[in-house]
């Protein structure tokens, strides 16, 4: 694994100790411009602190964090890290409730940010723009004057995509979108983040075997902090440790 | 529809604090139905002023959802601004008929400590009323939320921002009176703070500073800004992780919310005639708070209703039944908290849709729902 031209993220020798407890116990993982990358691993592996680590809400306690092979993130601010083109969908949906939908997504578009800019501004003609687009992409344009805490879990999920999706990242990083998702709720899901990640990279937590069967090119095990196996699901699905320490008995059911 | 109604009811109200109270106080013949006494003016003067005050709480609490239970400083830097200049405004007038304020005598100070020189300005102390209290959110602020101190932390901060203030301002050395504070003014500008006229031109003042703090916050809040402290209140992770720097929003509201305090403060000195350190405390600015729950945090009117209303029943309430104001208080914000969270406004405008649900349940006919089986049978 090298920092190459091609590389979106690279991470090397990654360690995060908190409190004695090794979540990412020499971290090597590395991944390319317009990949579809999946991670999987049990609860406790570090999954999410590899999410939270990427963007600056935990910082490395040693290690390498590079983002488009020269942008270091170990030393910059949250808000640094999602300017410079890291966008992150969280677990639960976290939206503005109380704001519309089309509000919601606006204020999400990539632009000036400080407070006298919104203060005395109004959105950009492109701004709008984008935020029409999306309102399609996501299957939301009926509901643009909606408040946002109408919408049902599903379309909750899809409209913090679509806020990701505005701020225009070069990588979007998915933490279990389908947790609590009707079927069909799924498969709309896989399709949306197939198509956003025709243009970008797109970075996937996920638990459901089916959905990352589903979408992923190539698939990462995590186990104890560290990747243990790598590659295609097929790859991964016949590799004996994951098989053994992640998918357990019962493992071919679910896939 | 429910907008318009909403637009000429304040538009009246506005009319009637503006322009019909301090005419009826001016031309009504004294005693007649229609007639506002001096005192009556006095007392919303002082009610207007506080509902400045809410307004900016509301915007802090209401808006972005950081419960500040300091205010009463930020009000009380504003009061003592304009108490200051009222102070040396009375000349050699004192008691001690010195150049210096009585208190100074009193204490023997033998000259003007320096900063209370820039007082003797009008304009100097008018800028300083909402700049003084501005300046101490704004770096009370940015340390408190660059280091990301939030929630009830903030609160607890707050309140031991009003404690330490409260002990400060009753300390002599600091020459602003120690608990006595400053009173026995005479005069503002010229003109007599006992006289009615101008205690009114003062009430007239104070609704209109009223009217502009209130389009201001409405011109805040209807911002796209405004929209991003909303944002702040429900998913404020999500605000950082879009890239903007919330700390950067809460300085500014926390800062404009302080200066509104400071203004109110200062309308409050020469309606009142008197600051002292009491009006600083921790309990001063708790009440300030309950005046927004009461009235309907996230709202402006809200803020405005529960500032004048529960100050309004204050004042009836502590000469009718002095023993019990403090036990209505508590009981109208234990009430307010567990069943209208969306306090009198909240009441008002869900009240015209559960008064129709109940209407209709109870004009129901007893025998069976058939007479409303149309609905059923349409489909």
């Amino acid at each position: 694994m090298t920092l190459t031209s091609k590389s979106i993220l690279y991470m090397e020798d990654v360690f995060v100790v908190f409190d004695g407890f090794k979540a990412l116990n020499a971290l090597n993982f590395s991944m390319d411009r317009g990949e579809l990358r999946c991670v999987i691993g049990p609860n406790g592996a570090g999954k999410t602190t590899l999410l939270d680590v990427v963007t600056g809400k935990v910082k490395p306690d040693s290690g390498r964090v590079v983002f488009k092979e020269k942008t270091n993130l170990a030393r910059m601010r949250q808000e640094e890290i999602s300017n410079a083109g890291i966008g992150r969908k969280f677990q639960t949906p976290t939206i503005y409730e109380n704001l519309t939908v089309r509000d919601n997504l606006e204020l999400s578009v990539k632009q000036d940010k400080k407070v006298t800019s919104l203060l005395f501004g109004g959105a950009t003609p492109e701004a709008q723009e984008r935020v029409e687009e999306t309102l399609d992409v996501i299957g939301l344009a009926s509901k643009s004057n909606w408040r946002a805490g109408l919408l049902a879990h599903g379309e909750k999920q899809w409209l913090e995509i679509g806020m990701v999706v505005v701020q225009d990242p070069d990588l979007l990083l998915v933490d279990e979108p389908v947790a609590g998702m009707t079927e069909g709720e799924t498969e709309k899901t896989a399709a949306l983040l197939r198509r956003i990640a025709e243009h970008r990279s797109v970075l996937v937590i996920e638990h459901d075997m089916k959905f990352v069967r589903e979408i992923a090119e190539r698939v990462t095990v995590l186990h104890e902090g560290a990747v243990i196996c790598e590659g295609s699901i097929d790859h991964v699905h016949k590799d004996e440790r994951v098989v053994e320490l992640y998918l357990g008995r019962g493992s071919e059911e679910h896939a | 529809m429910e907008k318009k109604v909403g637009g000429v009811v304040l538009v009246l109200a506005a009319l009637w604090f503006l322009v019909a109270m301090p005419s009826l106080n001016a031309f009504g013949t004294p005693g007649s139905f229609f007639h506002v006494s001096d005192f009556t003016l006095n007392l919303f003067g002082k009610f207007l002023a506080y509902a400045i005050l809410a307004l900016g709480l509301d915007l802090i609490w209401g808006y972005t959802g950081i419960l500040s239970m300091g205010h009463g400083v930020f009000f009380g830097l504003g009061a003592y601004c304009m108490g200051m200049y009222l102070t040396l405004e009375i000349g050699g007038e004192g008691v001690y008929q010195s150049k210096l304020p009585d208190f100074m005598v009193w204490n023997r100070v033998k000259e003007l400590p320096l900063f209370w020189k820039p007082f003797h300005s009008f304009f100097f102390t008018t800028l300083a009323v909402a700049v003084v209290p501005g300046l101490l959110a704004a770096v009370f602020g940015f340390l408190a939320f660059r280091t990301r101190v939030r929630g009830v932390y903030f609160a607890i901060i707050t309140q031991a921002l009003a404690l330490s203030a409260w002990l400060v301002f009753n300390r002599n050395e600091i020459n602003l009176g120690g608990t006595n504070g400053l009173t026995n003014f005479k005069k503002i500008l010229g003109f007599t703070l006992t006289e009615a006229s101008t205690q009114r031109g003062l009430y007239v003042v104070t609704a209109l500073a009223l009217c502009g703090a209130y389009l201001l916050c409405r011109w805040i809040v209807k911002s796209r800004a405004g929209k991003i402290l909303l944002a702040i209140r429900d998913a404020e992770n999500r605000v950082l992780y879009s890239g903007y720097t919330p700390a950067n929003y809460k300085v500014f509201v926390f800062t404009v919310s302080a200066m509104l305090a400071g203004v109110a403060g200062a309308l409050y000195v020469p309606q009142v005639g008197i600051i002292t350190p009491g009006r600083i405390g921790v309990l001063p600015s708790i009440e300030m708070v309950i005046w927004v729950a009461v009235g309907g945090r996230g709202s402006l009117i809200g803020a405005v209703i529960g500032a004048v209303g529960v100050n309004w029943a204050r004042s009836y309430l502590t000469s009718s039944y002095p023993d019990y104001w403090l036990y209505f208080l508590g009981g109208i914000f234990i009430l307010v908290v567990q069943f209208f969270p969306d306090g009198i406004l909240g009441v008002a405008r869900d009240a015209p849709r559960k008064l129709e649900k109940w209407i209709r349940r109870t004009t129901r006919p007893a025998a069976g729902d058939e007479a409303f089986a149309p609905v059923r049978s349409e489909g």
